[in-house]
């Protein structure tokens, strides 16, 4: 890569693909596609330097209306894929999207083990707490009381997913919650997750205007954490916060600096007794 | 809809700034409208789509304005996000939630009515915090065009009745093919 390739400045709508997004008119996934191109705009990283990959569902068709390279997946397993990438072409900027239903149910074990990993890869999880593609089920981050869903009429009765205490708690190194309605601050904190080295996992409230058109009220209810409460490196002090908040509360809720998990390539391995010594019993 | 009128956090400094901001409303404003029109086609809304791509169109031709106004000045290169609008967006930019895929002509033009009222408000604020008399005098100037659009937008609105309540309502909603 040569230093003026890196300089070149394009505009966010340059990492736009051609494909017109299918998404229903009124999705808040179109904020964060709005802001994925101006974080990558205002990284100067070039579309051939990233790859952007998800798994299944309405947001998980983000990598085709981008211009990056991209792999538009298996149901639940774009951190498997989005982690192999890396560790195989660390020099790419990786970054995973897709919904609540495909991150924490389908993918969820893959969700845990990839924070425990702390790869250098950016997950952004366009969270409606629906299934929308399928027309509107309950999914891991639904509330329970939720009576809108065919299949669960009178609500699921469980507890919802928390994803952002359960990344903490399996060691995800940057966390942060955004709305889907703001796509410049959105932008803003994407670019820093970007930067960010290690697993950085920001869930982005972006409301199902088809199956849960009362979550555009998200955008009168989401307040920022206050300041002093923000990029805490103390993952007690920002356990307490995502405990406490009830979900409302965006911005960059805590940053760690846990080494990143990147093994040596084929490449880098010298000889047979280096690769030997790896496989020692 | 969502009264979410939008102030910078601090006054313009120079009528250079003023016309950045300008510059950066009325782009998004073009962008908005064509994006809303790509998604009405996308959903088979043919009419909507026309009445969203004329707004664009029109959007366009103040961008001209403020680019023969800012001819042979060096305004300052912000990125989005780097504008100071109260509440993050620009005051044209927003309201993308509340488009709607059975979205009648009447609510596209009270949408963009009111990205129209929230430039009003924008450059109103400048006008009464500004110090420089320029800065002032361009606002006040960029306030009365505003409100031109919002009463062209009224009559527009008054030849296509408001849709009833249910309006909305769709027994099979759309389901995304992978």
């Amino acid at each position: 890569m040569t230093n003026d390739k890196i300089a070149l400045q394009l505009q966010p709508k340059e990492y736009k693909s051609a494909v017109k997004p299918v998404w229903c008119p009124g999705c808040g996934d179109f904020g964060v596609l709005g802001a994925l191109t101006k974080a990558l705009a205002g990284l100067k990283i070039q579309p051939e330097d990233a790859a952007v990959i998800s798994g299944i569902g309405c947001s998980s068709r983000m990598p085709t209306y981008l211009s990056t390279y991209g792999f538009h997946g298996v149901h639940g397993r774009a951190l498997a894929v989005a982690t192999g990438l890396k560790v195989a072409r660390p020099d790419l900027t990786v970054i995973a999207t897709g919904g609540d239903g495909d991150g924490f149910s389908i993918g969820g074990n893959h969700f845990l083990h990839t924070c425990r990993r702390n790869p250098d890869l950016t997950y952004i999880v366009m969270d409606n707490q629906v299934y929308g593609m399928t027309k509107g089920q309950a999914s891991p981050t639904t509330e329970p009381n939720w009576e809108r869903a065919k299949l669960t009429p009178s609500g699921t009765g469980i507890n919802p997913f928390q994803p952002l205490a359960i990344a903490l708690a399996s060691g995800a190194n940057f966390i942060a919650r955004c709305s889907s309605s703001d796509s410049n601050g959105t932008a803003r904190v994407l670019m820093e997750a970007i930067r960010h080295p290690g697993f950085s996992m920001v869930q982005v409230l972006s409301p199902c205007v088809t199956f849960r058109p009362e979550q555009r009220e998200w955008k009168r209810s989401l307040i920022p954490a206050p300041e002093d409460m923000q990029r805490t490196p103390d993952p007690a002090e920002a356990a307490r916060l995502l405990m406490t908040d009830e979900g409302v509360y965006t911005g960059i809720l805590y940053v760690g600096d846990r080494p990143v998990y990147q093994p040596k390539l084929k490449s880098e391995i010298d000889n047979i007794a280096t690769l030997d010594e790896e496989f020692r019993l | 809809m969502t009264d979410t009128s939008k102030h910078p956090l601090r006054s313009i400094r120079s009528a250079d700034e003023l016309l950045a901001y300008s510059l950066a409303l009325e782009t998004e404003a073009v962008d908005r409208f064509n994006d809303l029109a790509d998604q009405m086609e996308v959903h088979h809304n043919y009419e909507v789509a026309d009445l969203f791509r004329k707004l664009a169109k029109i959007e366009g031709l103040h961008i001209d304005n403020v680019k023969q106004a800012s001819a042979g000045k060096e305004l300052p290169a912000l990125m989005a996000w780097e504008f100071e609008w109260e509440g993050g967006e620009s005051p044209e930019g927003g309201l993308m939630e509340e488009a709607h895929y059975l979205m009648q002509p009447w609510h596209a033009i009270e949408l963009a009515m009111h990205g129209e009222q929230r430039a009003v408000e924008f450059f109103r604020h400048v006008a009464e915090t500004a110090e420089d008399e320029t800065v002032v005098k361009m606002a006040l100037e960029m306030v009365e065009e505003e409100e031109e659009h919002v009463a062209l937008l009224k009559k527009w609105q008054e030849r296509f009745p408001k849709p009833e309540e249910g309006w909305d309502e769709d027994l099979d909603a759309p389901v995304l093919m992978e």
